[in-house]
């Protein structure tokens, strides 16, 4: 108990301090759960909105299909991109296995589903008579897509923030695609699991304390916004 | 040349007839009041004015043309028309961008708009309140937003669906005085639906009478209210006081109606031996402790068997062998000393008894 209560105050210290490595790994995982949520943003919010706008067949069976992916493991991911990026694989001659921008892929498959879902059924939960109001204001049909986004702002701003914080606090597919290697694929996740099976908790509880503090951070926007 | 005809127009939700062959039409400028209970079709009628939806059957034609077929000439039609929704619906903004939308939406230049946003909301007296997120606002204050954001586009038809429905009484007020201002201008046709009687007699050059999808009656407002054509609409237009009776005769225009142990005279032309309903408005009859001397026809001598105050007036019912029921002041009511089992004399004039001819079950 005692080595563990020393670890903590020495992951402080290293935190206060701002050691170099703990703050590397922390700002990669930043940038790089960040950019797949970046990316994955600007491909599901546009997806999201023509699923919900437009009507045609199989519909309901693909937000069915959406919402059963919102689980999938986080190593299927990471196996799925492995395959794909592998020297065998279909973009093996990519060269990209074991360096961020994979990493990002993975990442960005791994929390579409959860955006698209979420973003689906932000909009679907704007009131019908709304829309019926926009219409008969004489708005287009594109003036009333806006509206309809603008109505799902805080809705859709939590949607992002949740495939945020599934990004950055998975650990298979980072390690599968990534590597963990140190310096340019280690990222917080990775990093506690090395650590802590080397027996070295102080590196692995300062990280620890880091990621905790992100998903307090989260989940107080989260509320904040789902509050207006 | 109407503004809109409604020639034959049906619809349905699934297997349930919501509206049943229905035919109207209003001239520029008029403002037509549709009355009915909930659920008569009322809501869906405006919807289908509107572009909302597609009728299942008959037509409505703008300025003597059918509704285009085209998206782009539809929102040019729908576009010189406003809806005003029973339950006020905002959008989760400010007031000032809630009232501007429909302007911002035509295209309308920025200064342009802030010139007219501003103007409405002075009439609409909700000036102050422009950088307020709309969806803090009491339901009146939403409700008057409404009504702005489809002023401020200058419809030239204004479609209100229930506007003063789940408002307090100042609050209806206030819209009800917002509407009569419109109204005033001349230059906005109006359709309003409304379950309130003393709004459509009020506003309306025109009621149309809506019961179980169908249109039973249309005409002039206070054509409506007093002669009404069937027993249904009768019951519906506050005409609470509907007797059974059988015309005994008819000399020179003053009929005579049996309905039991007592004869109604009226002004009607029926032959001997119809079989009729004897309509009188609560509010036409006179109630007095002795018969009266005056021009009224109709005296018939009663109990009071029930008093019911209904704020600045009370509802009287009187048993004369058939039962009246009647709406005196409650001033009436304190100087007659009107109780249960008090004897009272209940007048009406022959002129205002309507007559409506029972028809065979």
């Amino acid at each position: 108990m005692t080595e563990i209560w020393q670890g903590f105050v020495e992951a402080v210290k290293l935190i206060i301090s701002f050691d170099p490595e703990v703050m590397e790994i922390a700002g990669r995982s930043l940038m790089i759960s960040g950019t797949a949520c970046l990316l994955a943003s600007l491909i599901c919010l546009p997806l999201g909105s023509f699923i919900h706008f437009h009507n045609f067949r199989g519909k309901r069976a693909l937000t069915n299909v959406i919402q059963t992916l919102f689980s999938v493991p986080t190593v299927i991911v990471g196996l799925f991109v492995f395959v794909l990026f592998s020297q065998a694989g279909l973009f093996g001659a990519s060269g990209i296995l074991f360096t961020p921008v994979v990493m990002v892929i993975g990442q960005m498959i791994l929390i579409s589903p959860v955006m698209l879902g979420l973003t689906i059924s932000a909009l679907s939960g704007v009131n019908k008579e709304l829309v019926d109001t926009a219409t008969s204001l004489g708005a287009s049909g594109r003036q009333i897509a806006v509206a309809v986004i603008r109505e799902a702002r805080f809705a859709i701003v939590a949607a992002l923030i949740m495939g945020f914080g599934r990004a950055i606090s998975e650990v298979g597919c980072a390690l599968m695609v990534g590597g963990n290697i140190r310096g340019v694929t280690r990222v917080m996740t990775t990093a506690i699991s090395l650590e802590t099976s080397k027996g070295e908790l102080v590196l692995s509880i300062a990280l620890g304390i880091i990621l905790l503090s992100l998903a307090l951070i989260i989940s107080i926007a989260l509320n904040r916004i789902q509050q207006r | 040349m109407s503004l809109i005809e409604v020639v034959g127009l049906s619809h349905s939700y699934g297997d349930q007839k919501i509206l049943k062959n229905i035919s109207f039409s209003v001239d520029r400028g008029e403002v037509l009041a549709l009355i009915g209970p909930t659920g008569a079709g009322k809501t869906t009628l405006l919807r289908l004015i509107d572009l909302l939806e597609v009728p299942g059957s008959g037509k409505i034609y703008f300025k003597g043309k059918s509704i285009p077929e085209s998206g782009k000439q539809r929102l040019e039609l729908r576009r010189w028309m406003a809806f005003v929704l029973q339950k006020p619906q905002v959008f989760n903004l400010t007031v000032y961008d809630n009232i501007a939308c429909g302007l911002r939406w035509r295209g309308e230049e920025k200064a342009r708009v802030a010139e007219k946003v501003d103007h409405i909301l002075g009439m609409v007296d909700l000036k102050g309140y422009e950088a307020r997120n709309a969806r803090t606002l009491s339901g009146g204050e939403a409700q008057r937003v409404a009504l702005a954001r489809a002023l401020v586009i200058e419809p030239e038809v204004l479609l209100l669906d229930e506007p003063t429905a789940n408002l307090d009484p100042v609050s209806t007020e206030r819209i009800e005085q917002l509407i009569s201002r419109i109204i005033k201008r001349r230059d906005t046709t109006i359709i309003m639906a409304t379950h309130d009687m003393s709004q459509g007699q009020c506003f309306a050059d025109k009621i149309g009478v809506m019961l179980d999808g169908r249109m039973v009656q249309i005409g002039d407002a206070k054509r409506v209210f007093t002669l009404p054509q069937d027993k249904e609409i009768a019951n519906f237009v506050g005409m609470e006081n509907v007797i059974e009776g059988r015309v005994i005769a008819n000399t020179e225009g003053i009929v005579m109606v049996d309905v039991g142990n007592n004869v109604i005279q009226t002004v009607a032309d029926f032959p001997v031996g119809e079989e009729v309903y004897v309509g009188i408005r609560p509010e036409d009859i006179v109630l007095a402790l002795s018969k009266s001397e005056s021009s009224a026809r109709n005296s018939f001598r009663g109990t009071v068997i029930g008093v019911t105050a209904l704020g600045p007036v009370s509802r009287v019912s009187i048993d004369c062998g058939f039962q009246l029921a009647v709406l005196v002041t409650r001033v009436s009511v304190e100087e007659l000393s009107l109780q249960n089992s008090k004897e009272v004399y209940a007048s009406f004039k022959a002129t205002t008894v309507h007559l409506i001819k029972k028809e065979a079950d």
